[in-house]
């Protein structure tokens, strides 16, 4: 078979000009590589439940019994809600920023209060 | 926190010639899956909130008047900070599920493409033809930001384009589609089961079929019919027709033809359907397409369209921008032409009698269990569907629905 740069192909650019979405693209490259470094993390933790399951159940643990472990509908639950609590967190300013839009009237500004306080 | 959260990716329907996924590659894919469904369902809803609480009253007080289009939403809203949050994870989401699927498929595509090929060798069901070039609505841009489109290859003659697609197809829709990713080919069998239970087409075309995925319900529900699938592309079309072999079904056969130029006499077909195919042409296509579909039919014959709904008159700014939004940052520009294009008239057109024609939606139909459980948490009301759909069962509904429009010969 032909020689192909798997990594080199798989991280070919569509053809078509790229939207940038935050106002300096610098800030979207960080944001993207972030969003990338944080899936490989979330890899590894559910290669790590997976270990650990197999433990559990008392059986080896090889690469093989790894890349061959499925889990049941509960464990599969636990990986998904875990995969949903982790974004969660990770995206938490956001949902801050969220709800802030939500409830203006929760968002009074400390800093006014201490000055309002101070001058009363 | 819903506690339905999406099926994992280990529970994707697997048939001969999927590729062997490694369990950090399941992990990936079960990860962006993730991501997409929290920024769906989790964020976007926050996007309206902005467009209506800063972003419109903003513009109101800058111009003294209400925006008046989705353009102007459009560059409205590109300033605000929760929706470039939003469409920059959509956009960094779409492009890991790309490089994700394609990795899985480069690193074995010697392998895949080999097993492709003995599936189809010898085989007269598919028709391959070197003189189809990428049509001009393809190759200017690549779709839904998928490098290649369709039609590009690695290596000669290989399955990559195929592949590719089929391997991160469940990212993008969250499991939504069932676990073969064919949800919208079960849901037009069930629609002509329950509408038309009487029509029985002795021989089908599905254009633009793609990697076949809503070609096999067909196939399947019409075991004695002929089905012929038409694309333009021959990398794709290779590993359709092998995974088509591979899942045991022998009686269908594709063809590499360019929607342009169907090399189908008149009168031939009884059934002849597309499903999410004319968003990725164009109008010139769209037009001489239902014209020469017009002419291929027989007399009595059917021709259905899943897609997206047209504009009604009503369909308030926001739900204009957020459907038109593919158009501009996913790399679907004909999209937005098509939801301001009349498919009634269009069809009258292209010579259907008026009195012929008729629309509707029809609901995904999901096997029981974990993608069914997920698929009921997701289902879209859009006000064009509602109207459309006669069954008026809204509350019942199991999942994703769609909107086809079609006619009788």
């Amino acid at each position: 078979m032909t020689d192909i740069d798997v990594n080199a192909l798989a991280n070919a650019k569509a053809k078509g000009e790229r939207p940038y979405f935050f106002d300096d693209p610098a800030v979207e490259r960080v944001f993207s590589i972030t969003l990338a470094v944080a899936t490989e993390l979330a890899v590894m933790r559910e290669r790590l439940d997976t270990v650990e399951r197999l433990l559990e159940a008392g059986q080896p643990v090889s690469k093989t019994a790894i890349d061959a472990f499925r889990p049941d509908n509960e464990a599969a639950r636990e990986r998904q809600m875990w995969h949903a609590e982790y974004i969660n967190r990770i995206f938490r300013i956001v949902h801050q920023e969220l709800e802030a839009l939500k409830n203006p009237e929760l968002n009074v500004s400390s800093k006014d209060l201490a000055d309002k306080i101070a001058a009363s | 926190m819903s506690s339905v959260l999406p099926p994992t990716y280990d529970r994707v329907g697997r048939h001969g010639l999927s590729p062997d996924v490694t369990h950090d590659e399941t992990a990936r894919f079960n990860f962006l899956t993730n991501l997409n469904v929290h920024i769906g369902q989790k964020i976007f809803p926050g996007t309206k909130l902005a467009f209506e609480s800063r972003v419109a009253p903003a513009f109101d007080k800058a111009h003294g008047r209400a925006l008046r289009d989705q353009c102007e939403v459009r560059d409205a809203m590109k300033c605000d900070p929760l929706y470039q949050f939003w469409a920059a994870t959509r956009r960094s989401t779409m492009e890991m599920r790309q490089q994700s699927g394609r990795h899985v498929v480069l690193r074995q595509l010697g392998k895949m493409s080999a097993k492709a090929a003995a599936l189809n060798a010898g085989k007269n069901t598919l028709v391959l033809d070197p003189r189809v070039t990428p049509p001009d609505y393809l190759a200017q841009v690549d779709n839904h930001w998928m490098p290649g489109s369709y039609y590009s290859e690695a290596t000669p003659g290989d399955v990559l384009s195929g592949a590719a697609y089929e391997a991160g197809l469940f990212v993008t829709t969250a499991g939504s589609m069932s676990a073969r990713g064919d949800g919208a080919g079960r849901a037009l069998v069930r629609y002509l089961a329950e509408k038309f239970p009487d029509f029985k087409p002795r021989r089908i075309l599905d254009l633009g079929a793609g990697v076949g995925v809503n070609t096999l319900p067909i196939v399947q529900a019409f075991p004695d019919a002929e089905v012929v699938a038409v694309d333009a592309a021959a990398p794709t079309l290779r590993y359709a027709h092998a995974r088509s072999q591979a899942m045991g079904y022998g009686n269908v056969q594709f063809i590499q033809a360019s929607a342009d130029d169907l090399p189908f006499p008149a009168n031939s077909f009884d059934w002849i359907q597309t499903t999410m195919f004319w968003h990725e042409t164009s109008v010139a296509t769209v037009r001489a397409g239902l014209k020469k579909i017009h002419e291929m039919l027989r007399p009595g014959g059917l021709t259905l369209h899943i897609e997206q709904p047209n504009f009604a008159a009503d369909t308030p700014l926001w739900d204009r921008f957020t459907r038109d939004w593919d158009a501009w940052f996913n790399n679907e520009p004909f999209w937005r032409k098509l939801h301001m294009m009349n498919v009634f008239d269009e069809m009258a057109a292209a010579g259907f009698g008026r009195d012929r024609l008729f629309d509707g939606a029809t609901e995904a139909d999901i096997e029981p269990g974990m993608y069914q459980d997920w698929a009921s948490t997701l289902s879209r009301h859009k006000p064009e569907l509602k109207r459309a759909d006669d069954a008026a069962n809204d509350g019942a509904r199991k999942g994703e629905f769609w909107y086809l429009f079609g006619a009788w010969k």
